[in-house]
C-alpha cells in the first residue's frame, strides 16, 4: 500500500531519520520538537497517564494509537496545558512547558483540535477562521473602537482564511453559520482554523471520526501537506488504515503507558500491539496487505 | 374609563426615565450575557456603585460633584474585579451565584445602621443633583415649564434627564456596537460558544471575560448614575435583586446579542408595564363584584401586573425565544 507512494524531500528526510531510531517505548529521536519525562496523571485511584519518556520527531507525522481509555486524549490535554499532571516535565521546541497556560502554548506554535469538534456554531465559517489568527491588534479592546487600526490586518487575515477555506473545500460555506456544517465539515473547519495560528506542531485528536471515506482521502492529503510545509503533526486515531497510510512513526499507548513505538509496518507486526489493540484478525489482514 | 390618559401614560412610559436607565443597564448586561455568555445577576450592585459614587461625593467628600462620575466607575471596576477574580476561571453558574450575592451584600451594607454615617442607612443620600440641574438651567431649560408635544409632554426637570439619558443610550449603544463588530467582540462571541476552543487558539479567555465583566459593569454604573440624578437621591432598596431580573427580562424581550434589542426591549417593557398598570388601576377604581366577592382591589394591581408580565414572558420564551430583534437562525443551533 505504501510502497508506490512517493515522498517529498521533507517527508523522506523525516522517514529516513526515524528509520534509524530504536523500536523501543520512549525511543530517543535525532531532532525532537516535543519531549516529555515522567508525565503522570491520576484521577483518584486511576492512573490515566504514566509516560516515562516520549519524543516526537520534528517534521514528521506521528500517530498516537491505543485502545479506548489508554490515556491518549489525557496526554494531549497535559501537553497543551488544558490539564495539569501530578508529576512530570515536558518541553516544546526546547522550551519548558510546565505551568504554561493553554492559550500560551497555542501562541508558542503548538495548536490542538478536539475529539468532540468545537466549532463555534453561532459564528460564520469565515469568522471562525479569522478568530484563529494570532497577534491581532483589534483584539485589544482599546483598539476595537478604531477600525482604522485593525482594518488592514483584518483584510490580510481574511485573505489567508479564504485561501485555507478553498484548500479545505469549504469556500462555498464561507458566510454560513458554522452550526449549519455537517460533522465532517466541522472537523475540516476546526483543522483549518487551527492552521490560522501558524503552528509548528499540530495536534489532532481523532481527525477522522465521523468523516466519510471520500473526505478521509482528502484529509489525508491535507495532513501530508502540513508535513511537507514543515509542520510536525501528532495525531490520535483509531482508523488503522489511515494511520498506516500517512504516519511516519507510531506510538502505541495502553493503560496510560507507552507500550510500543515504531514505523507503521513494525507496529502492525508487533505482537504486544496486536494483543492490546489491533486484535488477531486486524493484525493478520494488515500483514496480508504487506505481502 | 379614560383611554386617552392610559395611552398617553403608556407612550410616555415608552421613552420615560425608567426606560432610559433600564436601557443603559441592559446594554451593559448584553455585553456580559448576550455576547460573552457571562451570567451577571448582580447588575443592581454595579448600578448602586454609580449611584453611591455620586451621592457620597456630593455629600461627604469636599470636592466637586462631578468627581462622582469617575469615583462611581472606579467603585464598579473594584466590584467587578472582586467578583471576577475568584469566579471567572470556574463555570458560568459560579459567577451567577457570586454576583447575585455580591449585589445583595452591597445593598445590605449600605442600608445597615452601622454604616449610616457613610451611606445614610435605609434613607440613602438625598438632594445632590443641584449641580446637574444647574447645567440644564444654564442651557435654558426651565424646570417648571412643559416641553414637547402630545403625548410626549414632560416638565423641564424631566426633559433634561431624558435628553442626557438618551444621549448616553445612543453613545453607549454605538460604542458597544462598534466593539462587537471588532475582532475583540469576535473573541467574546467565540467565548460564549466554546471557551476551550478559543483557548486552544491562543486567546487568554480569562482576561477577555474579565474585560467583558468590567465593561458591562461600568455601563451598569452609568445607568445607576442616571437613575440617581433623576431622583436626586439614592436609596438602597432601589438596587435589589428584582431590578437585575427586570432588566434581564427587558433584554430578553428585545433580543440578546443585539444592541437594538437591548435598547428597544426596555422601552417595550416599560410601555407595556405602564399600560397594564394604568389599565388595571382604572379597572380597580370601579371594582368588579361577583355576588359578595370582589374580583380585584386597587391594592392588588401591582401584584396582578407582575403576574401578567411573567405570563407574557413565558409565552415569549415559548413562541419567540430570540426576542423581538434576535436572529432566529442564530438561536437554532443549540446542539453542540
Amino acid at each position: 500500500m505504501g510502497a508506490e507512494r512517493t515522498y517529498s524531500d521533507v517527508a523522506a528526510a523525516a522517514r529516513a531519520a526515524l528509520e534509524a531510531c530504536e523500536r523501543t517505548p520512549g525511543a530517543p529521536k535525532p531532532d525532537p520538537i516535543l519531549k516529555g519525562d515522567g508525565i503522570r496523571r491520576q484521577f483518584g485511584g486511576i492512573v490515566a497517564v504514566d509516560v516515562e519518556h516520549i519524543e516526537v520527531q520534528r517534521g514528521s507525522i506521528t500517530a498516537l494509537i491505543g485502545p479506548n481509555g489508554a490515556g491518549k486524549t489525557t496526554l494531549f490535554n497535559l501537553l497543551t496545558g488544558f490539564d495539569t499532571p501530578n508529576t512530570g516535565t515536558w518541553s516544546f521546541d526546547g522550551r519548558s512547558m510546565e505551568k504554561v497556560a493553554p492559550h500560551r502554548t497555542a501562541a508558542l506554535g503548538m495548536v490542538r483540535t478536539f475529539q468532540l469538534t468545537k466549532s463555534l456554531t453561532k459564528l460564520s465559517v469565515i469568522e471562525n477562521m479569522r478568530l484563529g489568527a494570532t497577534g491581532q491588534k483589534g483584539e485589544k479592546w482599546w483598539n476595537g473602537l478604531f477600525s482604522s487600526i485593525w482594518r488592514g490586518q483584518e483584510a490580510d487575515i481574511t485573505k489567508r482564511a479564504d485561501t485555507l477555506l478553498e484548500r479545505f473545500k469549504l469556500g462555498h460555506m464561507r458566510d454560513e453559520y458554522a452550526g449549519s456544517l455537517s460533522g465532517g465539515q466541522r472537523k475540516l473547519l476546526e483543522m483549518a482554523r487551527a492552521l490560522m495560528t501558524n503552528p509548528t506542531l499540530v495536534m489532532l485528536d481523532e481527525p477522522m471520526a465521523g468523516v466519510n471515506p471520500a473526505l478521509k482521502q482528502s484529509l489525508n492529503e491535507h495532513i501530508r501537506g502540513l508535513r511537507d510545509e514543515g509542520m510536525t503533526v501528532l495525531f490520535v486515531e483509531h482508523d488503522m488504515d489511515m494511520v498506516h497510510d500517512i504516519s511516519d512513526w507510531v506510538i502505541v499507548m495502553a493503560e496510560g503507558r507507552i507500550i510500543a513505538e515504531g514505523t507503521p509496518d513494525d507496529i502492525s507486526r508487533n505482537p504486544a500491539v496486536i494483543d492490546a489493540y489491533l486484535g488477531a484478525h486486524q493484525g493478520r489482514s494488515l500483514m496480508e496487505e504487506e505481502s | 374609563m379614560d383611554w386617552q390618559l392610559i395611552f398617553e401614560n403608556s407612550l410616555k412610559g415608552l421613552i420615560g426615565i425608567n426606560a432610559v436607565y433600564f436601557a443603559i443597564a441592559a446594554i451593559g448586561m448584553n455585553v456580559q450575557f448576550g455576547y460573552t455568555g457571562l451570567l451577571n445577576f448582580g447588575q443592581a450592585g454595579f448600578m448602586a456603585c454609580g449611584a453611591y459614587g455620586l451621592g457620597m461625593t456630593a455629600h461627604y467628600f469636599d470636592i466637586s460633584f462631578w468627581w462622582g462620575i469617575p469615583i462611581g466607575i472606579v467603585f464598579s471596576l473594584v466590584l467587578g474585579l472582586l467578583m471576577g477574580v475568584p469566579t471567572l476561571r470556574l463555570r458560568a453558574d459560579y459567577l451567577a451565584i457570586v454576583t447575585i450575592a455580591a449585589a445583595e451584600i452591597i445593598r445590605l451594607v449600605v442600608r445597615s445602621v452601622r454604616f449610616k454615617t457613610y451611606f445614610g442607612g435605609s434613607d440613602g443620600i438625598n438632594g445632590f443633583s443641584q449641580s446637574f440641574r444647574k447645567v440644564g438651567n444654564s442651557l435654558g431649560i426651565q424646570e417648571a415649564d412643559e416641553y414637547g408635544f402630545w403625548p410626549f409632554r414632560f416638565t423641564g426637570r424631566e426633559i433634561w434627564t431624558l435628553i442626557v439619558g438618551w444621549v448616553l443610550v445612543a453613545l453607549l449603544g454605538f460604542v458597544v456596537y462598534k466593539l462587537m463588530k471588532s475582532p475583540w467582540g469576535r473573541v467574546l462571541k467565540a467565548i460564549r460558544e466554546d471557551e476551550d476552543a478559543v483557548r486552544s487558539l491562543g486567546k487568554n479567555v480569562y482576561s477577555y471575560k474579565m474585560q467583558s465583566l468590567l465593561l458591562g459593569g461600568a455601563i451598569g454604573t452609568i445607568s445607576g448614575m442616571v437613575f440617581a440624578l433623576d431622583r436626586g437621591s439614592v436609596q438602597p432598596d432601589n438596587y435589589s435583586r428584582d431590578v437585575t431580573f427586570y432588566i434581564l427580562t427587558a433584554l430578553v424581550l428585545g433580543g440578546v446579542a443585539k444592541v437594538s434589542g437591548s435598547i428597544v426591549g426596555p422601552m417595550i417593557f416599560w410601555g407595556i408595564f405602564t399600560f397594564m398598570d394604568n389599565l388595571l388601576r382604572q379597572v380597580a377604581e370601579d371594582p368588579v363584584h361577583l355576588w359578595n366577592f370582589t374580583l380585584m382591589k386597587s391594592t392588588q394591581v401591582g401584584q396582578l401586573n407582575y403576574i401578567l408580565i411573567g405570563l407574557a414572558l413565558i409565552l415569549l420564551m415559548v413562541f419567540r425565544p430570540q426576542g423581538m430583534f434576535g436572529n432566529r437562525q442564530e438561536m437554532a443551533f443549540d446542539g453542540r
